[in-house]
């Protein structure tokens, strides 16, 4: 129960997290993206932000034998550079480049806009599901 | 290129980014999971058990609430402007459920989390998603 609490929390922390960067809004997303436009960098400061506060204290927390409520840290075991994870991620970037929207930001506006979000996440699952399969094939 | 300042708020992105860096840090520190929201939805489906698929839930549904407890506390409004409708908003959905299961990972997994470990294989995935998102925008709004 406690970790489905913490879970709860941090899953909140993060939404408000994309709410306060702007990221919910697509037209801003897409202002990010729009490097040969009227660009708007703003976005460049979310991953900055993210990525150094989750660096410092990754190293931190990896000191401990294993996590707080879990047994074992996993970690993506892969290394390879293969052609899924090129591929794919450029189909990814088509599709954020489309609409403006990435996962976190789908799921953190279901309810904000409903009416044209929950048909999107319907999509995106379907999406999710195509992929895994065609990941079974290849492995 | 110009520089849209009218719009650059560098100040909340930053502090939006340190928070969604704090909620992946403390993924880690509480349950020893990756926050990728693609891999937290694709982890779902399939034989789980079911506290895999419970903590999975309880943070989406975090990510739900959230913005909303935010919009209610701070009684401004969470701006939402639509670039896309029709067929290229819902192909749009199904083409980032696929990329992102087939590259294992989007902007949380590979960007936040991935580069904040330094992993080289994000480190290709952030460039690669980054390089198609920029040509498809320039395709759709100057070509």
């Amino acid at each position: 129960m406690t970790r489905l609490i913490t879970a709860l929390i941090i899953g909140s922390v993060f939404g408000i997290g994309l709410a306060i960067a702007g990221m919910l809004n697509p037209s801003k997303v897409v202002g990010f993206l729009d490097v040969f436009g009227d660009w708007d960098p703003s976005l460049a400061f979310v991953m900055g932000g993210g990525v150094l506060v989750n660096a410092i204290g990754h190293r931190f927390v990896m000191k401990r034998k294993a996590p707080i409520q879990s047994a074992t840290f996993s970690m993506p075991t892969s290394t390879n550079i293969d052609k899924p994870l090129v591929i794919g991620s450029v189909i990814f970037g088509v599709g954020w480049g489309l609409a403006g929207l990435c996962p976190g930001p789908v799921v953190a506006s279901l309810l904000l806009n409903g009416q044209a979000m929950l048909p999107f996440f319907g999509l995106l699952i379907t999406g999710l599901l195509v992929g895994q399969i065609v990941m079974r094939r290849l492995t | 290129m110009t520089i849209a300042w009218s719009s650059f708020t560098p100040v909340s992105a930053f502090l939006g980014g340190c928070l969604i860096g704090l909620a992946a840090l403390m993924l880690m520190a509480f349950q020893g999971r990756v926050m990728g929201v693609s891999g937290i939805i694709g982890g779902l489906f399939g034989a789980v058990s079911s506290a895999e698929r419970g903590w999975r839930l309880a943070f989406l549904l975090g990510a739900v609430v959230g913005p909303i407890m935010w919009q209610v506390i701070t009684k401004a409004p969470i701006i939402w402007q639509a670039v896309a409708s029709g067929p290229q908003f819902y192909i749009a959905a199904f083409l980032v459920g696929l990329g992102t299961a087939i590259g294992s990972g989007c902007t949380s997994g590979h960007g936040i989390c991935g580069l904040a470990r330094f992993s080289p294989r994000s480190l290709i995935a952030v460039m690669a998603f980054m390089t198609s998102a920029v040509a498809t925008v320039f395709i759709v709004n100057h070509v």
